[in-house]
């Protein structure tokens, strides 16, 4: 099949498949069976109970939270990166990338510390009443951290790739600047803009290592599921485990399908522009 | 990026300057503040100090462990990468589009799913946990999960680095090494390797500072066992949750310091390689 006259197209994708397989899908598949196991009514029970309704409520909320932070901050943050020359530029750039190099555990105790009633946030933050530290604000503070290069590394390259010469025509014919960002910028970058939040929402729904510091982790106030998850693993409640971990697989391919489809969006946007 | 430009959207006297303290007061507080804190929480009761915690027993074997998995799961993962984006990006076949998505799965998949995951295949209510626990075979709360973990955690990294590299840069001096004789082996070596050397390297070293600092997947299947199966990140746990912070910080900086290496490497690779400098 393969028209080229390379070699080792066999080997590279047996290798390939055969770990992708025993790496990858058997765990997730083990796991699918394992929720499969329990019948249908019984993991509705385990996945509508009480407990598991308030997890999944507050990692989707505190998720929603850090995503709108992230579109707000991370367009900006595109926006200066690629618009703007300013000292320390290139240094900016690469802390962007913090978030991603920095072990979740480390950024959760980093976070924890920064918020708590001494910390340095936190002794300004709590005499305004606002307590971010074991509460449902630390779960958004820890997801914004651990999902900020998503909107960032998203929309920068599309915004490099956007030419003066549009934004000149808008001008010419006497739009103004909002109405220049809002008609012919936004919905250049809005693709790229949603991918990288869907990105970061994504990213979020997942996130345990930065939660669990920062949050107290009070049931049904501020347990995120992840946490669920492993508290039922404590208990050797495998079922439920497998159960709630199969409902956030489930959330994590339709986030993937999402992503795919709004890329797939974006291509055929940037070709019909063009 | 010329200097002397037109004015262009945003670029007014107030909204520029506004945006500017915006993103700074913002990446201030959100990415300098973490990392700075965990220096100065590490460091605050004296050099002294610092150094014992990092120097206490169980953290010291955190350490080791967190090597020695590195040290086993960097080397596998590239060699995946190569062979993964070797046979995305030389081939055409049926299902490519799949394969990619397979291939990356692993990103969209959280930490924590992924340990239970690998806990119904090893563990004791597992697959094979039954059968390797007859062997004598001890996989689940012992290296080898945590190895396996990682693995999963990591295994897109360095295909998804050097797959857009090889795929930007064609067949053509691969077919021109085959023609004059050169074996597949040989090609790779020294045609399609060297073309993707800075890709390859970075994404190496990202593997090495997620393999080095994963917490969800090795919490799960590591069994969490002090000075026996705690790897660095789990260990900061631990410390943390025996309100040994300075200890726990004095770890944290083993892990900083790595993922700022990380971001050095980057810059460096961005530099070496023009073809990425963005």
């Amino acid at each position: 099949m393969p028209r080229t006259i390379l070699p080792g197209f066999r080997l590279a994708m047996g290798c390939t498949l055969l770990y992708v397989g025993v790496i990858v899908l058997l765990p997730l598949a083990a796991l699918v069976w394992q929720a499969a196991d329990l019948g249908w009514a019984r993991f509705v029970t385990v996945v509508t109970g009480d407990r598991a309704l308030a997890a999944f409520r507050v990692t989707v909320f505190s998720a929603l939270g850090a995503t709108a932070i992230n579109a707000v901050f991370g367009l900006a943050l595109a926006w200066a990166l690629v618009r703007y020359d300013f000292p320390g530029k290139r240094l900016l750039d690469a802390l962007v990338d913090v978030p991603f190099a920095l072990p979740t555990a480390v950024a959760g105790v980093a976070l924890t510390a920064l918020f708590a009633g001494n910390g340095w946030y936190g002794q300004f933050l709590e005499p305004l009443g606002i307590k971010v530290a074991y509460a449902p604000l630390g779960i958004v503070a820890a997801m914004t951290f651990t999902s900020l290069p998503f909107v960032v590394r998203s929309v920068q390259p599309v915004l490099e790739d956007l030419t003066a010469d549009v934004e000149e025509a808008a001008e010419t014919l006497g739009a103004g600047q909002a109405r220049i960002f809002a008609g012919v910028i936004f919905p250049a970058i809005f693709p790229a803009f949603l991918a990288g939040c869907s990105l970061a929402f994504a990213r979020s729904l997942g996130e345990f290592g930065a939660v669990i510091f920062i949050a107290g982790n009070q049931p049904f106030r501020t347990e995120i599921a992840a946490l669920l998850v492993f508290i039922r693993l404590e208990e050797y409640d495998y079922p439920a485990a497998a159960a709630i971990a199969s409902v956030m697989l489930g959330a994590a391919f339709l986030m993937l399908l999402a992503v795919n489809a709004i890329q797939l969006w974006s291509l055929r946007w940037t070709r019909s522009a063009a | 990026m010329s200097a002397k430009r037109r004015p262009r959207v945003g670029d007014g006297p107030v909204f520029r300057p506004a945006l500017l303290a915006f993103v700074m007061l913002g990446a201030a507080l959100l990415i300098v503040g973490p990392l700075l804190i965990i220096f100065v929480e590490a460091f605050k009761a004296g050099l002294g100090i610092y150094l014992s915690n990092l120097a206490a027993p169980d953290t010291v074997h955190a350490i080791g462990l967190t090597v020695l998995t590195a040290l086993v799961a960097v080397p596998v993962n590239v060699a995946f990468g190569i062979a993964a984006a070797w046979a995305i990006a030389k081939f055409e076949f049926p299902g490519k589009g799949l394969l990619t998505a397979l291939v990356e799965l692993p990103f969209s998949i959280s930490p924590i799913v992924a340990g239970v995951a690998y806990l119904f295949v090893y563990g004791a209510q597992g697959w094979f946990g039954p059968t390797l626990d007859a062997l004598g075979i001890k996989v689940m709360f012992a290296y080898p999960a945590i190895v396996l973990a990682s693995l999963f955690v990591t295994a897109p990294f360095v295909a998804r680095e050097i797959l857009p590299v090889m795929q930007q840069q064609g067949s053509d001096e691969e077919e021109a090494a085959l023609s004059l004789g050169a074996s597949g082996w040989r090609t790779l070596w020294s045609v399609t390797l060297p073309n993707v050397r800075w890709a390859l390297l970075y994404g190496a070293v990202l593997t090495n500072a997620r393999v080095m600092g994963e917490f969800g997947a090795v919490s799960v299947v590591s069994g969490s066992i002090r000075g026996v199966t705690n790897t660095l990140p789990l260990q900061i746990e631990l410390l943390y949750q025996d309100y040994n912070a300075p200890g726990a910080f004095a770890a944290a900086t083993v892990l900083a310091g790595i993922a700022l290496l990380t971001i050095v490497a980057k810059l460096v690779v961005e530099r070496m390689d023009p073809d990425r400098a963005g």
